[in-house]
């Protein structure tokens, strides 16, 4: 080889090096080009810059934790948590006699289906209400101030409240149900042996009155011992109606996973309210653990069952209440029911058979459609251009299906296993569409390691266009059931209590009339809270008296709250702008107790501070 | 002519139509004929319109504060007005109270409506002012006009004196046992300050411009008065 001929190889092989490279640079370019692109989008789509506010609030069950979260929506941040079926230090909740006296002894609850209150079947943004599946209560909680304002129960005869509290189109009632059989009325002993005979269930309805939203026990039907799941109330063409879903329809006891999944279908017990209310006002009931209980089999007409896919999770009402929609989680359908349908064929009778005298339902006749949507389909919520969205536990993904063609148009997966879905309004009779919560059980380490107890994961997903885009990953505490999305102008909440507003027989608003009075041995004090002080600062108590601290915060602005620590006495209670809270104790430990103020209010916070003194015996 | 006063008549005997001739007995005469001028038509319509505008005075405020920090971009507004004091009220806000709460650190007195007499005495003086003026339209001699406008004028000057000194009060008689201790200060009066972290404006009230629309009324139609007579 001459030396030319080697040159020219060189020459070559540095060029086609060079090309490859450039070629090779491009292509990384151009990829990383879109992923920034989208990653920008979603971005957009998401951010509320500093100052700005979100366009809806999400209301969030807290499940096990008893609470409710707030957060914004499209930024997905956690704004607020109301306490309501357990104590809260953080804003004093079951410390003060009143909310301790409404949590009545249980420190925790298992909050799973809020359901804001509903004016033709719309949100109106005045209550919103949750049920506690361990302690079969129901709170409300007041949407002008955010606080649980009341909590009914342990309803009677309802166990294991999970089918609550979805509401009817103009909150005269809130549904709940059993989820776990018992012999009635509670307090009755019978061997578990004969739980298909001695063992009922129960479905339910509470009565909220429309001014107050004060919810006062409603009347009850007596059930064959299925667990009762999930419900809706009827809407539109299938007003006057409730429903609820139920799995181990088989009766079984022992390990259900195995013995209530035997039969191929199980029921949806669908209640006519109107039949119901007339039996009642006819006296065509018996009392039962305090309530009013009507018997299906003394009642025809009362409530029917229908036939539905294999262990149903929920049932969901399209906006129009013409479809019924009932997911079996361990089938690949979801099916829509006819609410025409179902009345015809209850005109007709036309039945398949009868559990405890309750008809069941001919399923063929009163289907439109089993849409194939994909593995495990528990929940369906509905945007406003026809769409329903299905979510999909075992297929960890959302389907996007037409209502009326059937036809499943988009899915998306999720990050992981998804339970309930909370779309804008998504269960109303008008839903706003354009986005998507979906509420996953399994984070599987998305985010910063935070140990084994890892947090559960909510996903932001655009529904505007016709294929649905993930734009946001929030992470939240234990444990997110249902939600639900309202546009955040139709809530007005107050951000203090005024003069007028705080109707405490005990408040005071004046310095001079801060005092501690003794009658016996009970000590009442009346007492300011204000930047920086307590008025009175000291309150001198005898060991063994009871003591009464009328506790009235005099600020009027925004976010000035003040704290009252006591301690060693376990006792924190938060008091906000224009609010009185009474605390009551036995003044049992002798000795010198400093109480100070717990929730930062000022430059001189520290300062903010006083001794209860209690003299020995 | 014939229906002038006969001092005015009498004065432009004394020296003519033209020429003006300076002497004590000849300013005298000038200024008792000044004085019995009557109140021409224009002028007294002007004086009843003026009368007028002192009703607004009533409902609006006198002196606005603003008070603006990082924890308060919208400011906290404090309204004067004649009779009483007001903070503003934006959605959850008192912004009266929490003046007086903030005040509170560097021993400033509470802002209390009781606090102030001219509450009571301004909203009478501003009456007695409507009915001076509407008696000035109803005799329409010049020298009641130049009462009520002479009068004014002082009542003017008198209550910017009143809300100086109030304002010089509130600064420097601070409790020595405030927590914050700050130097005695002068609070803006008008125009904006800086006070610690809060930059404090401070300027007349709508009542204010109704009451200098009321004074600039009463010259307008003094010199228009003036004007009929030639020479005076």
């Amino acid at each position: 080889m001459n030396r030319k001929f080697e040159a020219k190889w060189v020459l070559l092989i540095c060029g086609l090096f060079l090309v490859s490279l450039t070629l090779l640079s491009d292509g990384c370019k151009k990829k990383a080009g879109v992923t920034r692109g989208e990653a920008a989008e979603a971005a957009l789509a998401t951010y509320v810059a500093p100052g700005d506010m979100d366009e809806y609030y999400l209301f969030y069950s807290g499940g096990q934790s008893g609470n409710v979260y707030v957060a914004g929506v499209p930024s997905m941040r956690h704004i607020a948590t109301i306490p309501v079926f357990t104590p809260y230090p953080g804003t004093g909740y079951g410390f003060d006699k009143e909310t301790k006296e409404m949590l009545g002894g249980f420190s925790w609850g298992d909050a799973h289906h809020p359901a804001i209150s509903e004016t033709n079947g719309d949100y109106d943004g005045r209550w919103l209400f949750i049920n506690d599946n361990a302690n079969n209560r129901v709170a409300r909680i007041d949407l002008r101030d955010f606080k649980t304002r009341q909590i009914l129960g342990p309803l009677p005869n309802v166990s294991g409240n999970h089918g609550s509290t979805f509401l009817t189109p103009n909150s005269e009632y809130l549904l709940a149900a059993s989820r776990f059989s018992i012999p009635l009325p509670k307090g009755t002993y019978a061997p578990v042996e004969q739980y298909a005979t001695a063992y009922h269930g129960v479905v339910s309805v509470v009565a909220i009155d429309p001014k107050t939203g004060q919810m006062s026990l409603g009347w009850q039907i007596l059930m064959p011992p299925f667990d009762f799941d999930l419900g809706d109330a009827g809407k539109g063409a299938s007003n006057g109606w409730a429903f609820w879903t139920s799995y181990n329809t088989e009766r079984a006891i022992g390990k259900l996973e195995v013995t209530s999944t035997q039969k191929d279908r199980d029921y949806i017990a669908a209640v006519n309210l109107k039949t119901a209310e007339q039996a009642i006002q006819q006296g065509k009931f018996k009392m039962l653990g305090g309530a009013k209980v009507i018997d299906p089999k003394e009642v025809p007409g009362v409530v029917y069952l229908i036939p539905c896919s294999k262990s149903p999770h929920g049932v969901d009402v399209s906006p129009d209440g013409k479809y019924i929609i009932g997911s079996g989680k361990l089938q690949s359908i979801t099916t829509a029911f006819n609410m025409e349908k179902i009345l015809t064929a209850i005109q007709a009778k036309n039945f398949t058979g009868q559990e405890d005298g309750i008809p069941v339902l001919n399923y063929d006749a009163i289907k439109d459609a089993e849409v194939n949507v994909g593995l495990g389909p528990l929940h369906t919520q509905f945007d406003n251009q026809g769409y329903a969205y299905t979510s999909l536990f075992v297929e960890s993904a959302i389907a996007k299906w037409k209502l009326g063609t059937w036809e499943v148009v988009d899915k998306i997966p999720v990050s992981y296993n998804i339970g309930h879905l909370a779309a804008a309004e998504g269960d109303t009779t008008h839903p706003l569409g354009k986005y998507l919560v979906a509420l996953n059980k399994l984070s599987h380490g998305r985010h910063l390691s935070v140990g084994p107890s890892q947090p559960e994961s909510s996903q932001l997903i655009d529904i505007t266009g016709e294929k649905m885009k993930l734009l946001y990953d929030a992470f939240t505490e234990p444990e997110p059931h249902y939600a639900e999305m309202i546009k955040a102008d139709k809530l007005k909440p107050i951000e203090v209590y005024t003069q007028a507003d705080n109707k405490h027989p005990q408040a005071i608003w004046d310095e001079k009339d801060a005092k501690a009075e003794r009658s016996g041995n009970h000590v009442t004090v009346k007492m300011i809270a204000v930047r920086s002080h307590f008025e009175p600062w000291k309150v001198e108590v005898n060991q063994g008296d009871t003591v009464t601290i009328h506790l009235t915060n005099i600020e009027q602005t925004t976010d000035e709250l003040h704290g009252f620590g006591l301690n060693e006495y376990n006792i924190n209670v938060v008091v906000d702008p224009g609010e009185t809270k009474t605390i009551e104790f036995v003044a049992n430990k002798a000795g010198v107790f400093p109480y100070y103020c717990t929730n930062f209010c000022s430059a001189l916070h520290q300062e903010m501070q006083g001794y209860l003194l209690v003299k020995p015996k | 002519m014939s229906s002038l006063p006969k001092s005015v008549a009498l004065a432009k005997q004394v020296h003519g139509p033209a020429k003006v001739q300076w002497s004590i007995e000849a300013f005298l005469a000038r200024a008792n004929a000044f004085f019995d001028l009557p109140l021409g038509g224009l002028s007294r319509l002007l004086l009843l319109v003026a009368a007028f505008l002192l009703i607004p005075t009533y409902l609006l405020p006198l002196w606005n504060m603003t008070m603006y920090s990082n924890q308060f971009p919208d400011g906290l507004d404090l309204h004067i007005y004649t009779y009483t004091l007001e903070g503003g009220h934006p959605p959850g806000r008192d912004d009266l109270r929490e003046i007086n709460t903030l005040n509170h650190y560097i021993g400033m007195r509470p802002l209390l409506e009781s606090d102030f007499s001219e509450f009571a005495w301004i909203p009478l003086v501003v009456g007695v002012f409507f009915i001076l003026t509407l008696r000035t339209v109803v005799i329409g001699k010049m020298s009641n006009l130049v009462d009520t406008a002479v009068l004014f004028l002082y009542f003017g000057m008198f209550s910017f004196w009143s809300f100086y000194s109030r304002l010089y009060q509130y600064g420097h008689n601070l409790d020595p046992m405030a927590a914050v201790k700050v130097p005695a200060f002068m609070p803006p009066m008008l125009g904006s300050k800086q006070l610690a972290n809060f930059t404090v404006y401070s300027y007349p009230g709508t009542a204010s411009y109704f009451m200098i629309a009321f004074f600039l009324l009463l010259v307008v139609s003094l010199l228009m008065s003036r004007r009929q007579v030639q020479g005076l």
